[in-house]
C-alpha cells in the first residue's frame, strides 16, 4: 500500500525552552486547534493551563478501585466467617467490622494503586506499540532536551502553509512534515 | 474558555529569595540524560564485577540454606522453647523495615513538595522492593510446612478452612503483600519516561526492543503527562498511608501479644520512626559509595547528603525517645513482670546486645547535630551503617529477650542461632545485593526526567526557561 506509507500524519516544530513551548502552545490553542499535543522531557508547569486542558480523571478511577477494594476486603471475610464457614472463637461475634479493618484498608489501597494505574494507561491508551511520531529521528531528541509541537493533519484548522507560518512566528527553529 | 495571558516578562528574583539549587553547576537538560543514562550503557566496570560475584554467591548460600530447611524442618535453626520467634523474625523486621525509607522518599516527602527527592527516590524505591523480597522469605519459611504457605492466603483449600482474620499476623499477609506490590506499581510508573529516554538512546536491537517494551510507547506527551502526573499524585496519597499502616501492623503482632515488653501502645509509632530511620541509614550506605564512584555529585549533592542526615537524626531521636518511654512506663505501670523485662534487658544475659542497640540508635545519631558530620562523607556513611547494625539490635533485642525468660523460671533459656540461621541472613544479603547490581546496571538509578523537572531551565517562568526578566522590580498597585 504506497498510499498508505506517503499519508502526511502531522507536523511538529522544535523549540528550545520551556518558556518558547508555554507561548507557542497558547499562540496553537488561540488559533483553535483541536487535534495537537505538546511534548516535552518532564511535564512543564502551567502547559496543561496554555493548552487548555481540563483536570485529569485518573481520580475516578482510584475512586472506584478503591471503593471496590474495601467492599472486596469486607464482604470476603463477612462471607467466610458467617456463611462459609461460621465458627465461634473466643466467644466473640462471627463478624466484626474491627477485625475486619485492616485487611480491608490494604485491598482499598492495593485496588486504588491499581485503579490509578490502569486509569492512566487507559486514559493515555498506553501502551501503545506504534507510533509514527516514534519513527522520526529528530523526534527522538523530546526524551532528551527538546520540546516539541505537533499539529495533526486531520485538524479541520489544518493547512500546509498557515500551520508553518503560525508556528514560525511562534518561534520554533525547526519543523518537519511527519508520515503515517 | 479565557485564561490569563503569560506576562511578557518575569520580574527579577531578589537574592535573597533565590534558593540554593537542587542540580549543582547549572547542569543541562541534556548533560543529565548523558550522566544518568550512561551509567547503563556500555560494558559493565571492574568494580560491578567485584561487587556483584560475592553477591552472586551469597545469594547461591541462601538458595542452599533455604533448600536445606525446607527439606529437613526449621529444626536447622536456634529457635527452641521458649524463644520460638528468634532470627527469622528478627531479620523480617529488619529488612522491611529498611524498605520503608524508600517509601517515605517517594510518597511522603512527594506529597511534602520536598524537592530534594528526585534525585534518591529511584534507588530509593528499588531497595524497598528488595528489601521486601528479602524479608518476604522468612515468615514463608517460618511457618516451617513452605508448600503449605498459600494457606495464608484466603484461598479455599481442602480443609475448606479460611484464614483467621482477627490475628494480627493474618493482617500482615495483607500489609506486605500490598506494600510489595504497590512500590513495584510506584516504581515501574516513575520508570516509564525514564525507560522512553533509555530507549531514544538504545543503539542496539536488543535494547531497542527491550527498553521500547517497558516504556509502553511513551511519547512525552503534555496531555500523558497530564494524567501521569494526577496518578503520580494519587499512588504517592495511596502509599503514605500504606507505608505507616505497613509497620503499625508489623507491631502489632507483637503488641497484641500479652508479652511484657511486647504489649505495648506505643509500638506503632515507634516501629514506623525506626524503620524510617533503618532505611535512611541504608539509602546513605548505598548511596554514598555510588554517588562517589559514578561521580553524582551535581545531582546528589551535599545538601541531599544534609537533609537525609537531619532525617536519620530526627527519626533516630524518636527511637531514643521510645526507648526511654517504654522504661519509664515498665517503672511507673508498677507491673512486676514489666519492670522485670526492661531491668532483663538492660542487665540480663542479653546485655551485650542492648549495648550496641542504645549505641547506635540513640547515640551516634546526635552526632549529626554538628555540622562537621553531616559534611564528612566518611563520616556519614560509618554513622549510616552503624544505624542499620543498631536497628537489627533493637529487634533482636525487643523479640529475643522477650521471649527467653517467659512467666515460668523453669523454661528459661539462652537463645543461639546456628550456622544455617547466619547463612540465610548472610543469603539475603546476597539476594539484595544481586537485585540491586542488576538494577543500577540496566535501570536508570536517577529518575531523569522527575531531575530534569527540578532544574531551573525547566521553569518556563524562570530566566534560564528562556523568560524575559523585567528591567526593574514591578510596584505593587
Amino acid at each position: 500500500m504506497p498510499d498508505a506509507l506517503t499519508k502526511p500524519y502531522g507536523m511538529i516544530a522544535e523549540f528550545i525552552t520551556a518558556n518558547s513551548v508555554l507561548h507557542a502552545a497558547q499562540a496553537v490553542r488561540n488559533a483553535g486547534f483541536r487535534k495537537w499535543d505538546v511534548f516535552t522531557p518532564f511535564p512543564v508547569h502551567g502547559m496543561d493551563r496554555a493548552m487548555g486542558l481540563k483536570n485529569s480523571k485518573v481520580g475516578w478511577f482510584a475512586f472506584l478501585g478503591g471503593v471496590a477494594g474495601y467492599t472486596t476486603g469486607m464482604l470476603m471475610i463477612w462471607f467466610m466467617n458467617t456463611v462459609d464457614y461460621p465458627i465461634v472463637i473466643g466467644g466473640k461475634p462471627m463478624f466484626s467490622p474491627f477485625s475486619a479493618f485492616p485487611p480491608s484498608y490494604e485491598l482499598t489501597i492495593l485496588f486504588g494503586a491499581f485503579g490509578s494505574l490502569g486509569g492512566m494507561l487507559f486514559l493515555n491508551r498506553l501502551p501503545r506499540l506504534h507510533n509514527p511520531l516514534l519513527k522520526n529521528k529528530r523526534f527522538s531528541l523530546v526524551t532528551h532536551d527538546r520540546f516539541f509541537i505537533l499539529i495533526e493533519c486531520d485538524d479541520p484548522k489544518y493547512s500546509e502553509v498557515e500551520t508553518r507560518k503560525l508556528l514560525e512566528e511562534a518561534g520554533c527553529r525547526h519543523i518537519e512534515l511527519i508520515e503515517e | 474558555m479565557t485564561t490569563a495571558p503569560m506576562p511578557a516578562t518575569v520580574p527579577q528574583t531578589p537574592a535573597e529569595l533565590e534558593r540554593p539549587l537542587l542540580v549543582a553547576n547549572l547542569r543541562s537538560f541534556g548533560w543529565i540524560s548523558n550522566r544518568v543514562a550512561s551509567l547503563s550503557e556500555g560494558p559493565a566496570p571492574l568494580w560491578w564485577w567485584i561487587l556483584f560475584v560475592p553477591s552472586f554467591l551469597a545469594l547461591c548460600l541462601l538458595g542452599f540454606c533455604v533448600s536445606y530447611q525446607i527439606s529437613t524442618g526449621v529444626g536447622v535453626w536456634g529457635n527452641r522453647h521458649p524463644v520460638m520467634w528468634a532470627w527469622d523474625i528478627v531479620n523480617f523486621v529488619w529488612w522491611i523495615g529498611i524498605g520503608h525509607a524508600g517509601t517515605l522518599i517517594s510518597a511522603i516527602l512527594f506529597l511534602l513538595r520536598q524537592r530534594w527527592r528526585t534525585a534518591v527516590n529511584r534507588a530509593a524505591e528499588a531497595m524497598t522492593i528488595f528489601a521486601v523480597m528479602c524479608a518476604g522469605i522468612y515468615p514463608a519459611l517460618h511457618v516451617g510446612r513452605t508448600w503449605y504457605d498459600y494457606w495464608l492466603f484466603p484461598i479455599p483449600n481442602s480443609n475448606s478452612l479460611w484464614p483467621q482474620f482477627r490475628s494480627p499476623l493474618m493482617w500482615d499477609v495483607f500489609a506486605v503483600s500490598t506494600y510489595f506490590t504497590v512500590s513495584v506499581l510506584f516504581w515501574y510508573m516513575g520508570l516509564v519516561p525514564d525507560l522512553a529516554v533509555m530507549r531514544d538512546r538504545a543503539r542496539t536491537r536488543a535494547r531497542q526492543f527491550l527498553y521500547g517494551i517497558f516504556a509502553l510507547g511513551w511519547t512525552g506527551s503534555n496531555r500523558h503527562w497530564s494524567n501521569y502526573e494526577k496518578a503520580y499524585l494519587i499512588l504517592a496519597g495511596l502509599s503514605t498511608p500504606l507505608v505507616l499502616s505497613v509497620h503499625s501492623i508489623v507491631s502489632l503482632d507483637f503488641s497484641v501479644s500479652q508479652l511484657p515488653g511486647w504489649h505495648t501502645t506505643i509500638f506503632p509509632p515507634y516501629f514506623v520512626a525506626g524503620a524510617v530511620f533503618s532505611g535512611f541509614g541504608m539509602v546513605l550506605s548505598l548511596l554514598i559509595p555510588l554517588r562517589k564512584i559514578w561521580k553524582l555529585e551535581d545531582i546528589i549533592t551535599m545538601r541531599h547528603i544534609d537533609v537525609m542526615c537531619k532525617v536519620t537524626l530526627a527519626t533516630g531521636s524518636i527511637v531514643g525517645y521510645a526507648y526511654s518511654m517504654e522504661f519509664f512506663i515498665a517503672w511507673y505501670s508498677g507491673n512486676p513482670n514489666e519492670g522485670f523485662h526492661f531491668l532483663n534487658r538492660a542487665l540480663g544475659p542479653y546485655q551485650w546486645a542492648w549495648i550496641p542497640m542504645v549505641t547506635c540508635n540513640v547515640l551516634v545519631p546526635q552526632l549529626f547535630w554538628i555540622k562537621w558530620f553531616r559534611k564528612n562523607l566518611v563520616a556519614v556513611f560509618i554513622i549510616s551503617i552503624l544505624v542499620n547494625v543498631g536497628m537489627w539490635f533493637e529487634r533482636f533485642v525487643i523479640i529475643v529477650i522477650g521471649l527467653h525468660r517467659d512467666f515460668l523460671t523453669s523454661s528459661w533459656a539462652y537463645y543461639k542461632p546456628t550456622p544455617i540461621d547466619i547463612g540465610t541472613y548472610v543469603g539475603t544479603f546476597g539476594l539484595f545485593f544481586t537485585c540491586f547490581l542488576l538494577f543500577i546496571r540496566f535501570l536508570p538509578m536517577i529518575a531523569i526526567s522527575e531531575v530534569k523537572g527540578v532544574t531551573p531551565q525547566s521553569d518556563p517562568h524562570h530566566p534560564l526557561g528562556g523568560a524575559k526578566v523585567a528591567e526593574s522590580v514591578p510596584d505593587e498597585d
